[in-house]
């Protein structure tokens, strides 16, 4: 491999994509009209009173009843009162379509009108932390007013804020490494399997093949290329994550082995893919057999703990998964030893894929 | 002088198909080499075996001494190739195209001077999409030079271009020559081959029907020199029996097929003796299209059998 020659071709590269207003527009501005609107859809607080399931402990108590009803006319809460047993409901709570809760403890009445501290507790939603905060909110405010009449302002009704699952991460948080792993994903895909059929079709590899230009440094050079797509989309999406939607993820060096790997991983594989085709149109087929189940299956938009059982024993055998749950560990999670361990299945992978690509890739005939 | 290619019972089948078959021939170094023939002949895939980018299934082939399928990077370094129908990366400009191949290569080329040597100096900064067919051809000639090539295969150069710039490339192909390199260029213009080309071999259905120089191939499969006279089917009555030599009539004209330059003598004076009133005279000559329609239709019509070359 020379660099010289890979330098030529990615120049070329770089000037046909820069020098196409379409593709510009999708790697630039797309991501940032993707994060707008999952971010819009998913976590985006509605109007309409937000679901949460009462346990009322305090044996339906006055205080206890005024507390509710005080919370029911916020109109920011309908209040459902449920009847689980207090060990479970958390965990309850969790397999609920609306996993917002509050417990009033047993003894709030009594408490309350002795002037004791007394704490109600309320489950959040770490997936939906526009209606978790609404909540939050609405009780604290209720409390505050309680608060006000029994003492003057001393605090006596205060809140025990649990989460249902085990940290606070937001919808948006969840989406910024899904969606770079997208990106990772569909930008090499979609062209690079394009590039290899037409590119054949058109006489464009045989005009190479007549040249000291070699397939693995032609490969190189567009693995370079994607990787600085890679890089700039993912500070577009971070970015507009942050500013948009007040996400909160961490950004550190350990995110550089993925947007590296990646990149590798589905340049090799959008060539591999166009080079088993006969012709662009079959291609185009096989790359959308590939892509598409990675494309949603694998963390892009949803974390994948959200699965069913089944369908995560499925995400496990897709190569995006690792990329996108990397990415989680590092930005979200902090777990540097899963991230490498998320991180040596890709880079394997890349490489038994490059390699493959180059085996597969003829650009001459028989 | 050395042989710049050398082919020896070449063959190309793809499955039953023998696109190539049994074909050898020499291009002697600094000579312009043309394979005439209709398409589907199995031009293309002759010169692409000679490029290093096609397998022969039989045969030796060697370019520059070098085996172009297995020594093809080796070869490559040293041949300049246009494939029929050149196509680029569509926003790439001519001179970024150029100086590409010029760092591919690892040589320093003057764009400037190569663009103006295929008279593309005017659209050294426009897109390759912008470019008409006979601009994208030029260029393709232009990147075919950048390594300065000992050898430049020319597919079809000048297909579907206007008459200009079918010009322009003419005139490029003979500096080539001028230059010492080798020209092997596929076509099927048979005026093309005729202008440029030191020798020509004719091939159809995968097999040489004929090569040598122009003129060599004419008077090896060229009918007779002519004398034709405008006149009426009376005077060749009177030519027959008299002149021992083939005569025919048709549409007015009388044509007379000369056995020797010195049969002229003998055509005039019995036309003079004849009587019969004619108004012109012209002497006719089979021309390289002449042969290569006459032998294309032999070939097709099974009355012609391929020729052992050279």
């Amino acid at each position: 491999m020379r660099p010289a020659r890979i330098l030529a071709d990615l120049k070329i590269v770089v000037r046909s994509y820069l020098r196409n207003p379409v593709a510009l527009f999708f790697s630039l501005i797309f991501p940032i009209v993707l994060i707008a609107l999952f971010g819009l859809i998913f976590s985006g607080a509605g109007n309409s009173p937000i679901p949460v399931q009462v346990l009322n402990l305090d044996h339906n108590s006055g205080t206890s009843q005024e507390f509710l009803s005080a919370l029911n006319a916020t109109n920011v809460v309908k209040i459902q009162f449920v009847d689980w047993n207090e060990s479970k409901f958390a965990a309850l709570l969790g397999q609920n379509d609306d996993p917002i809760g509050l417990v009033i403890p047993n003894g709030f009445a009594a408490n309350y009108s002795a002037r004791q501290p007394v704490a109600v507790t309320v489950y959040t939603d770490p997936e939906d932390a526009a209606d978790s905060g609404a909540v939050l909110g609405a009780v604290q405010g209720v409390s505050n007013y309680f608060n006000l009449n029994a003492s003057g302002g001393s605090e006596i009704v205060s809140i025990d804020q649990r989460y249902v699952g085990s940290q606070v991460f937001t919808y948006i948080d969840y989406l910024i490494p899904g969606l770079i792993g997208f990106s990772i994903l569909t930008s090499p895909m979609f062209s690079m399997v394009d590039v290899a059929a037409s590119y054949r079709k058109e006489g464009i590899f045989r005009q190479l093949s007549l040249t000291p230009l070699t397939r693995a440094e032609w490969l190189t050079s567009h693995f370079l290329w994607y990787m600085g797509i890679t890089f700039v989309t993912a500070g577009i999406m971070i970015g507009s994550g942050v500013v948009l939607f007040g996400a909160r993820v961490h950004v550190t060096l350990g995110l550089v082995p993925f947007l590296i790997a990646g990149p590798l991983f589905f340049v090799s594989l959008g060539m591999l893919a166009g080079s088993v085709a006969k012709t662009p149109e079959s291609a185009a087929l096989i790359g959308n057999i590939i892509t598409f189940p990675m494309m949603f299956l694998s963390g892009t938009f949803f974390p994948v703990s959200d699965f069913p059982a089944g369908l995560q024993g499925f995400a496990h055998i897709l190569p995006l998964y690792y990329v996108i749950d990397g990415m989680n560990q590092v930005m979200l999670f902090s777990n540097a030893a899963r991230a490498a361990l998320d991180f040596g299945v890709v880079l394997a992978g890349a490489i038994v894929v490059f390699v493959l690509a180059i085996r597969f890739f003829t650009w001459r005939g028989e | 002088m050395a042989d710049a290619i050398e082919v020896r019972h070449l063959v190309k089948r793809y499955g039953n198909l023998a696109a190539v078959d049994d074909v050898s021939f020499t291009v002697r170094a600094g000579t312009v080499f043309s394979f005439l023939g209709p398409n589907g002949a199995g031009k293309t895939t002759t010169v692409e075996i000679l490029e290093g980018l096609r397998r022969a299934t039989s045969g030796e082939v060697r370019a520059l001494g070098l085996d172009p399928w297995t020594e093809a990077a080796a070869l490559h370094r040293r041949v300049g190739v246009i494939p029929q129908d050149f196509r680029f990366f569509e926003k790439i400009t001519p001179r970024e195209a150029i100086e590409y191949y010029g760092s591919l290569f690892g040589h320093r080329p003057h764009p400037d001077e190569l663009l103006a040597r295929v008279q593309l100096e005017d659209k050294a900064h426009s897109r390759f999409d912008t470019l008409s067919g006979g601009q994208k051809q030029k260029l393709g000639l232009a990147l075919a030079l950048t390594n300065d090539p000992e050898i430049c295969f020319l597919d079809e150069p000048t297909t579907g271009l206007d008459p200009t710039a079918r010009r322009a490339i003419w005139d490029v192909i003979r500096s080539l020559k001028s230059e010492g390199r080798s020209v092997f260029l596929t076509t099927h213009y048979l005026e093309e081959a005729e202008l440029l080309a030191d020798r020509v071999a004719i091939i159809h259905h995968g097999r040489i029907i004929a090569e040598g120089t122009p003129p060599e191939i004419i008077a090896a499969h060229g009918r007779p020199e002519r004398l034709r006279f405008a006149a009426a089917p009376a005077l060749a009555d009177y030519l027959r029996p008299r002149l021992g030599l083939a005569v025919s009539a048709a549409d007015g004209r009388v044509e007379v097929e000369l056995g020797a330059p010195s049969d002229a003598l003998r055509v005039l004076s019995a036309v003079a003796a004849s009587g019969v009133p004619w108004a012109s005279f012209a002497t006719a000559q089979d021309t390289l299209e002449d042969v290569f329609v006459r032998l294309v239709g032999q070939m097709d019509d099974g009355t012609l059998k391929a020729e052992g070359t050279t």
